[in-house]
């Protein structure tokens, strides 16, 4: 196969989207401890509109799935797909307008969030002006990637490269139906749909931004950086063609499980279960084929904290994608509803799987776009590795806990049918919980800020992280 | 929903599916290993080459199970379009049944206190407590966890009554509700009214005031407030107007509130409960309501 020289690549935009996960990360984190912390102390909203919990949590969600995911997508797409294809990215100017407006795009959602302009609509809070900034940025995305994939020089198309067009393509479908809505002024708008289908339409989006966002897009991620850290093979083709075609089609009908018992008809409900049944074995396929890769690489779990994260994200997916169809289920979730069990959920999912999987691709990229062998520190690698790990299993314990306290306590009732507790009383019986999820958030912010001084440290003109000698990347 | 619609749903529905049965089962009989190999399809990609290994047989048979559990679920429970399942189950049978259920087993304690009297049942330890749960999780948002009340919300637990506090009209307020109107004077006292009201509302319960504009204020209150507050300022329970001259406010106490409250007016509502909660158990709410004052 005919190598093409590194210096083809463009590398600029890849290193600058890798320096913005690090930095939105840390953004969006320190805004999850924060409000976790009000939670526990809600003295500290400090009577203010805009520090308080309703304000900072859109802007929390926003900046960690799409600042600090977002940017993780982009950079590891870009990087990816110019060394699977082997060519440089498609249109250059489009590549430049992505950055920008992206940063952009973040930027005005963590001033206009905090203000309290919103659509209300969950994970597409954003008003309609940024929408509109945000679809061109997506469109013009979609431009870039599908570009580079079609003038590439390989044969075929890199089953990574299926996942990260099966996201961008769908994200922006997603996102331009969700976010349809009538402009009263430049800062409000209302949607496009009314009643129960907007709620219908809201958690088709909201349940794909799971499934195409944070998940196909990171298995891109996954189908590129596990293999090629581990240094093996790809365990099976044939389980990533069935898997891939499979999950995107299951995906798409799975929203009705966030309006169970809801006035969603029983059809759609029935649906949404079902398809999210089905889509268990699908979600595993990506789990199996990355484990399955490192079967014989298991030895450098011993020394190479990069691999760690990038297994230990692989376990946290395969254990929420479990537990994702599980909740499905009606019966179950009429316990889990609107308790803390679907926070422990998302963070499973968010903390275990797309951030640590984002942080172990982060590492292998950094050395590479800046021409070093490694990292500053291995050593600051594996810190972070386990205060990652170990705040995550914290957070997730602790919602659980919470989460089964609360459905339980909800739902007992007297032997004269009256409801044994109050709300409050279930509020009192979480504070524990609380206190163990900030402790979990904070343990997981500061792997972050060690991972900013260990990016700095490698990446700063006089870094002295080793220098990469032979031509080989 | 029209035959068209529900058709097109079956169908699409029906489609993914068996499109996931077709999938994994041809993949399957494809296979040109049935063991785990060393053997790659023949692509490289940055170095990274793919293995021919088989579908785990593991995962294969889940895959198959929780489609043959997808299928069956669709013939039992309404899912394609219009079919009603095989099972008649609908979201808001369940309801129904769970509701006879629950009124076939608990209805039983409630009956046995109808036949007490609000204030029988105060008395009765066991009742009042039956009361006190569902007034925590009926009436305290409003009123508080103890009844105390808050700005706006009547305090429950003293002996100053807006309505009147006998065991009877306390089950009516918490049945059909109450809606409190005092009317804004602003615009017919003028700023100076209000002042001279105020300070004669407030020498009532005995607060230091300037004398002379209490006693302007005693003549407007004479020909205005009198109407509903009564000759006496002592409040007129049929209308829900409060007594002025007790220490109780519901609206804060200080010059400033009590001004506001002439000036812009107020409008309290206790929401009625008769389509919340059966008369039984209004009925021992009201007995534990009742108790709170004694």
């Amino acid at each position: 196969m005919s190598e093409t020289s590194p210096d083809t690549y463009n590398y600029k935009v890849v290193r600058q989207f890798a320096i913005m996960t690090v930095v939105w990360g840390i953004v969006g984190m320190t805004v999850g401890v924060f409000i976790a912390a009000q939670l526990v102390w809600p003295a500290l909203n400090f009577d203010t509109a805009w520090l308080s919990f309703g304000r900072l949590r859109p802007l929390h969600t926003n900046a960690v799935i799409f600042a600090f995911g977002g940017s993780a997508l982009f950079a590891t797409s870009y990087y990816v797909v110019q060394r699977t294809c082997q060519v440089r990215l498609f249109a250059e100017s489009l590549v430049k307008f992505t950055f920008w407006g992206w940063q952009a795009v973040i930027v005005a959602a963590a001033i206009t969030l905090p203000m309290g302009l919103t659509s209300s609509k969950e994970y597409a809070e954003l008003e309609w002006p940024i929408d509109i900034l945000l679809g061109l940025v997506w469109v013009s995305y979609a431009i870039v990637f599908l570009g580079t994939v079609a003038k590439r020089k390989t044969p075929h198309i890199y089953v990574g490269n299926w996942f990260y067009m099966a996201f961008i393509i769908t994200v922006a479908v997603l996102h331009i139906v969700n976010s349809a809505a009538v402009p009263v002024t430049l800062f409000k708008s209302y949607s496009a749909y009314a009643g129960t289908v907007d709620a219908m339409v809201q958690w088709w989006y909201g349940h794909n931004a799971v499934g195409f966002f944070l998940t196909a897009g990171f298995l891109g991620m996954m189908y590129y950086f596990v293999p090629k850290q581990a240094e093996r093979p790809i365990y099976s083709y044939r389980l990533s063609v069935v898997h891939f075609w499979a999950l995107i089609a299951t995906y798409m009908w799975a929203g009705g499980h966030h309006l169970h018992y809801s006035s969603l008809p029983d059809w759609t409900q029935s649906v949404g279960m079902v398809m999210s049944l089905i889509l268990l074995a699908p979600s595993w396929g990506g789990m199996i084929n990355g484990m399955m890769t490192l079967s014989g690489a298991w030895h450098k779990l011993r020394t190479d904290p990069i691999l760690r994260f990038l297994v230990v994200s692989l376990s946290f997916y395969g254990m929420s994608t479990f537990e994702g169809p599980m909740m499905a289920i009606k019966t179950v979730n009429a316990l889990s509803h609107n308790t803390d069990w679907t926070i422990g959920h998302v963070h499973s999912g968010a903390l275990g799987w797309v951030a640590m999987i984002s942080i172990g691709a982060t590492y292998h990229m950094i050395p590479k776009l800046w021409g070093k062998a490694s990292m500053y520190s291995v050593k600051l690698i594996n810190t972070h590795f386990w205060l990652a790990t170990i705040g995550t299993v914290l957070y997730v314990a602790a919602m659980w806990v919470n989460g089964i306290l609360q459905g339980l306590m909800w739902r007992a009732v007297n032997q004269d049918g009256t409801l044994t507790y109050s709300f409050v009383e279930s509020l009192e019986a979480s504070h524990l919980g609380y206190l163990v999820r900030v402790i979990g958030g904070s343990f997981f912010l500061t792997g972050m800020c060690i991972m900013a001084y260990n990016v700095w440290q490698t990446v700063r003109s006089d870094s002295r992280a080793p220098v990469l000698t032979s031509s080989a990347v | 929903m029209t035959s068209f619609w529900s058709a097109w749903i079956s169908v699409i529905t029906i489609a993914v599916i068996v499109g996931c049965f077709l999938l994994v089962v041809r993949t399957r009989k494809s296979e040109v290993f049935k063991d785990t190999t060393t053997e790659t399809v023949g692509h490289t990609f940055d170095g990274i080459s793919e293995l021919d290994n088989p579908l785990p047989r593991w995962w294969f048979n889940m895959f198959i199970l929780s489609i043959v559990f997808g299928i069956v679920y669709l013939f039992l429970y309404p899912g394609l379009g219009n079919y009603k399942g095989y099972l008649n189950w609908t979201s808001y049978n369940q309801w129904e049944e769970e509701m006879a259920h629950a009124d076939k087993h608990y209805q039983p304690v409630f009956s046995r206190y109808a036949q007490l009297s609000v204030e029988q049942i105060s008395n009765d330890e066991k009742a009042r407590q039956i009361g006190q749960r569902m007034f925590a999780n009926n009436c305290a948002l409003c009123h508080g966890q103890g009844g105390v009340g808050a700005f706006g919300f009547p305090n429950l637990t003293d002996t100053n009554w807006l309505y009147g506090g006998d065991g009877s009209t306390i089950e009516t307020t918490i049945t059909n509700g109450r809606n409190g109107a005092m009317p804004p004077w602003g615009a017919v006292l003028g700023e100076e009214g209000i002042r001279n009201v105020t300070s004669y509302v407030l020498s009532l319960s005995g607060q230091e005031v300037n004398p002379k504009l209490a006693a302007q204020g005693k003549v407007t209150f004479a020909s205005t407030c009198v109407a509903c507050h009564g000759a006496d300022a002592r409040g007129i329970a049929a209308l829900g107007a409060p007594d002025l001259s007790d220490n109780t406010w519901l609206y804060g106490g200080s010059f400033e509130q009590v001004s506001h409250t002439i000036r812009q007016g107020r409008s309290g509502v206790m929401p009625a409960h008769k389509s919340l909660l059966s008369q039984d158990k209004i009925h021992l709410i009201a007995g534990y309501v009742y108790g709170l004052s004694r």
